[in-house]
């Protein structure tokens, strides 16, 4: 099915730009026309694809559906709902504030924030066309793996103290009302139309925030793939070097980019022989921590909060590096 | 005079909300006042979860998206 990229990056890089199949530059050329062509088809398909199945769900609904939830589940299902339901990041700080005044515990909230742009239904669609579904399963496990257990740990050290003191507030009253929630969000009958409205509105919307990343990613992919000689980082970066996998998570903070633009630059690290471990971490540095992001939060966490988060990130992310760098000769 | 909030942590989709609003106003003539509302403890007073919310005079009638202009036209009528 996706022979037909291959051919036109063929007919491009061989036939249009007349670029020599043995150079160098041809194999770059061809990566990235190959790539950039399939991701874009694949991107405007299934987005909205899935926004017609899932225009219903918003974060008000996760709301009202954790308020009053066993912390066990609690935890799984706020991860898991952080994968699926979409929502801008720049409504974290007023969805944080949502969850706490239901009442719901700030570790809950938290899986919810960290694991959303970990996974979400693009970076899988990526994943799977790219690096197939076993890759892809791994990577979403151990997404909401982390999202779960950073969780149970916050709250397991009574992260709530070290809210800023009205969000603390709010938390207090939330746990008063018995995780009722104060305004009902009314539920909507769409119409077919309607889902088909924000399904538009969602392709247009992601694309457009989505496709230069896809440039990038792609663009340093294929410079990678066409330019750094076969082995080198292997014989570099392999798995014989402990420090390379808390070097990669370092290297991914300053680096921000959403899972979209991280995923090609995955692929050809890996095929270029990085391992496994490392090419996570990196990956979920990349894409889960960012010091805008955490500015953000400021607004409603105390400075120590905010660095025991950060902290948290850090070492879930060396320790997922180094146990599949560990695993990675049985996958 | 209404008076409308966009709350909003000052994101490109609030901004192009609010501009959006003076532009429909302007075109229907209404007088409206328009200000950008970037404190989370005012989100949590209006209840909001997802940006950019539309507040007119008090009362909250959007959230989660940026509006089109045929809805704002009928919240200015």
């Amino acid at each position: 099915m996706f022979e037909v990229f291959t051919l036109l990056a063929d007919w491009l890089t061989y036939s249009i730009f007349q670029i020599a199949p043995d150079a160098k530059l041809g194999d770059a050329v061809h990566f990235f026309i190959e790539d950039v062509s399939k991701i874009y088809v694949l991107l405007a398909v299934m987005i909205y694809a899935i926004a017609l199945v899932r225009a219903s769900l918003n974060v008000e609904r996760v709301r009202d559906f954790l308020a009053g939830k066993r912390r066990g589940v609690g935890y799984v299902l706020g991860a898991g709902f952080g994968a699926i339901t979409p929502f801008c990041s720049c409504s974290s700080i007023p969805i944080f504030l949502g969850f706490t005044s239901a009442g719901i515990p700030v570790g809950m909230t938290m899986a919810f924030l960290l694991t959303s742009p970990l996974i979400n239904e693009v970076a899988v669609l990526l994943l799977m066309s790219l690096l197939g579904w076993k890759f892809t399963l791994i990577y979403v496990v151990i997404g909401m793996t982390v999202g779960i257990l950073g969780g149970l740990f916050l709250d397991a050290i009574k992260a709530e103290r070290w809210l800023q003191s009205f969000a603390a507030k709010a938390l207090d009253n939330g746990r008063k009302q018995g995780g009722e929630v104060v305004a009902e969000s009314e539920s909507v009958v769409m119409t077919f139309s309607d889902r088909h409205r924000f399904a538009k509105s969602e392709t247009i919307d992601i694309f457009s925030r989505v496709w230069k990343w896809v440039i990038i990613g792609v663009g340093l992919g294929a410079a990678l793939h066409g330019f750094v000689p076969d082995g080198w980082i292997e014989l570099h970066l392999g798995d014989g070097q402990w420090w390379s996998v808390p070097a990669a998570v370092l290297l991914g903070i300053p680096l921000y980019s959403n899972a979209t633009g991280v995923i090609p630059i995955m692929e050809s690290l890996i095929i270029n022989g990085l391992p496994i471990g490392t090419t996570l971490a990196f990956c979920m540095s990349t894409v889960a921590v960012s010091f805008p992001e955490f500015i953000l939060l400021k607004q409603v966490m105390q400075w120590r909060l905010l660095v025991t988060v950060f902290l948290m990130l850090l070492v879930s992310f060396t320790l997922v590096g180094w146990l599949f760098n560990c695993l990675s000769s049985f996958i | 005079m209404k008076q409308i909030k966009v709350l909003g942590s000052g994101c490109t989709k609030c901004v192009k909300t609010a501009e959006l609003i003076e532009q429909v106003a302007n075109e229907q003539g209404v007088a409206v006042s328009v200000i950008k509302e970037t404190d989370p403890q005012t989100m949590l007073a209006y209840g909001v979860m997802s940006t950019p919310a539309v507040v007119i005079d008090e009362k909250l009638v959007h959230a989660g998206s940026m509006p089109q202009a045929v809805q704002i036209k009928e919240w200015l009528k």
